[in-house]
């Protein structure tokens, strides 16, 4: 298989995609919608935030292996942050996937599976749909976030 | 038209049209590109490219306002491939033909002046759900500022339009049929002559999307019997940002102006202006000079090998492209009318169209994956997206095999 092809979709994400953590509802909390208009890709992010922690965090929805897998990398890596935390680490996550190569991933855990993203700009809209999105349930603002 | 053509055997030396069409000579990530992405825009022949490099570096002038000799000749190209266009569609008249930027402007045209003088409050307009959004969202802003109501036509599962709920949404509120000749996602030509003809009993005003028909089937508005008929040059081997609005005469006359502007008037004072005859009443502001030029040498280009031949091969390498992706493990067609254009769209099961296309990209393989500004459809169809390969004339049955085998790089990935 072609080496970028490889990088792209790695075991971890195949996996993520197959079986997305934290796909589900979650009630009493903060929620927003993402959706690309472009492709179609449409998430919901749930959020419980407790005193600054995020405690609890899902999503549903659907899209390519990419976004969805993006979005439960994202659950798992969020999970027990602080809301600043959680920011940081999105912060770096799109520097990984747009900035100069050699910028620090020290804080990206696992995430750094979706750094083959970089080699296909046109799907880079979709690794961070999700990310998008939670940032826009923390704010709680209630709207439809776009990545187009 | 294109299904009687296919009866004959294909006479296209499809090997030679090839050499004329010098983007499809590159390579893609180190593969031989296949453009299989016609139904979003076509590829251009060097007759267009030469057509639009003479003109700026030998005829460029500004048209029907100079007395210098450039400015004659501009004009006269571009006069030139109005009458082209009206030899394409066999239309009765040139003053017929509005050069616009495209199918969709040329819809957005009809809703905005023909809809505005006839769509009141209360009246219908009848769509199918498989109209692309450039055919729902024009009537849609007229439904809003008029209070009327838009109607859309079911399909059959295969996607063709059920014609008899079609008969059940026509009554004395209906004002206007919209509908595309042929479906973007699913391929279906619909039937137009049909469709006209009970829009017609009723004195029903008839629009055709003609953007995924013309670079594949001979159309005839006369013979079609409708009102309007809307396309883009870049659709059909021309350039982006032209196009052309058919209209009847006695309709063209008779509606309001469009844009206001240069060329479109006849005497200016505040407060009095009466406005240009047809087609010039329609077309404000410097034309698109280039544009139209290189849309007549499209259209000239394509009349010169035949649609019925084009039709014919198209055909032969859609049975052949139907029949070697049903063979695929897990795809499902989505469209499967009697009566198609070459487009397939497909989904591939458990596998997003968006992985599928970038899959195929790394193989050269240029395919659309997306709604297809066709949301209304993919709601129809369950799905959130398809992918989508769609053929043009110098596509070969060698490349459907290109793509079948790239679609076997998707199950390896995806195992």
């Amino acid at each position: 298989m072609n080496d970028e092809l490889q990088d792209l979709y790695q075991e971890v994400i195949l996996d993520h995609n197959k079986r997305p953590r934290n796909f589900r509802v979650l009630d009493g909390g903060r929620q927003a919608e993402g959706y690309n208009p472009l492709c179609g890709d449409r998430f919901t992010v749930y959020l419980q935030i407790d005193n600054g922690l995020i405690k609890d965090v899902s999503f549903q929805g659907s899209g390519c292996a990419i976004s969805k897998a993006s979005a439960s990398l994202m659950t798992e890596s969020v999970k027990g942050k602080s809301i600043e935390e959680a920011k940081a680490t999105f912060d770096e996550f799109q520097k990984m996937l747009t900035g100069p190569t050699d910028a620090p991933t020290d804080n990206l855990g696992k995430l750094t599976v979706l750094a083959g993203v970089r080699q296909f700009p046109v799907r880079v809209k979709c690794a961070s749909l999700a990310w998008h999105t939670l940032k826009s349930a923390v704010d709680a603002r209630d709207e439809v976030v776009s990545t187009e | 038209m294109a299904i009687a053509a296919a009866a004959q055997h294909s006479t296209l030396d499809v090997k030679t049209l090839r050499e004329d069409f010098p983007i499809l000579k590159q390579r893609i990530h180190g593969k031989p590109l296949v453009y299989l992405d016609n139904s979003a825009t076509t590829q251009k022949p060097k007759a267009v490219l030469d057509a639009l490099h003479h003109y700026y570096f030998e005829q460029n002038a500004n048209v029907h306002r100079g007395v210098h000799t450039l400015s004659g000749r501009a004009t006269d190209l571009y006069d030139a491939a109005r009458i082209t266009a009206q030899r394409f569609l066999n239309a009765a008249d040139p003053r017929e033909i509005v050069y616009v930027r495209g199918t969709t402007e040329g819809i957005n045209l009809v809703a905005q002046t023909w809809g505005r003088a006839n769509i009141g409050k209360g009246d219908e307009m009848v769509l199918t759900e498989m109209e692309h959004h450039s055919n729902i969202v024009p009537w849609h802003i007229l439904a809003q500022e008029k209070g009327a109501r838009i109607r859309a036509v079911p399909l059959t599962p295969s996607g063709e339009l059920r014609l008899d709920e079609l008969e059940k949404l026509l009554n004395e509120r209906t004002k206007i049929v919209a509908v595309t000749h042929v479906s973007n996602v699913l391929g279906t030509v619909n039937p137009i002559a049909d469709i006209v003809r009970m829009a017609k009993k009723r004195g029903i005003t008839v629009l055709i999307d003609g953007a995924q028909a013309v670079a594949h089937t001979a159309v005839d508005v006369q013979a079609l019997g409708c009102d309007f008929y809307a396309f883009s040059a870049h659709k059909i081997f021309g350039p982006t940002g032209i196009g052309v609005l058919y209209g009847r005469a006695a309709l063209l006359e008779a509606m309001p102006v469009y844009q206001g502007g240069g060329g479109m008037i006849g005497r200016v004072a505040f407060g009095n202006i009466t406005y240009a005859d047809l087609p010039y009443k329609y077309e404000a502001g410097t034309p698109n000079i280039a544009g139209a030029i290189g849309m007549g040498a499209a259209l000239e280009y394509v009349m010169a090998i035949g649609l019925d031949r084009i039709a014919a091969y198209e055909q032969e390498l859609l049975a052949y492209a139907t029949q070697r992706l049903s063979a695929v493990p897990g795809l499902r067609l989505t469209g499967t009318a009697a009566h198609k254009a070459a487009v397939l769209s497909f989904v591939l099961e458990d596998v997003h169209p968006h992985d599928v296309g970038t899959i195929l990209d790394r193989e050269g393989v240029a395919i659309r994956a997306g709604h297809h500004c066709c949301q209304p459809l993919m709601g129809h169809l369950g799905v959130p997206a398809t992918a989508r390969a769609s053929f043009a004339l110098y596509n070969t049955r060698d490349e459907v095999d290109v793509l079948v085998k790239a679609l076997g790089k998707v199950h390896e990935v995806f195992a």
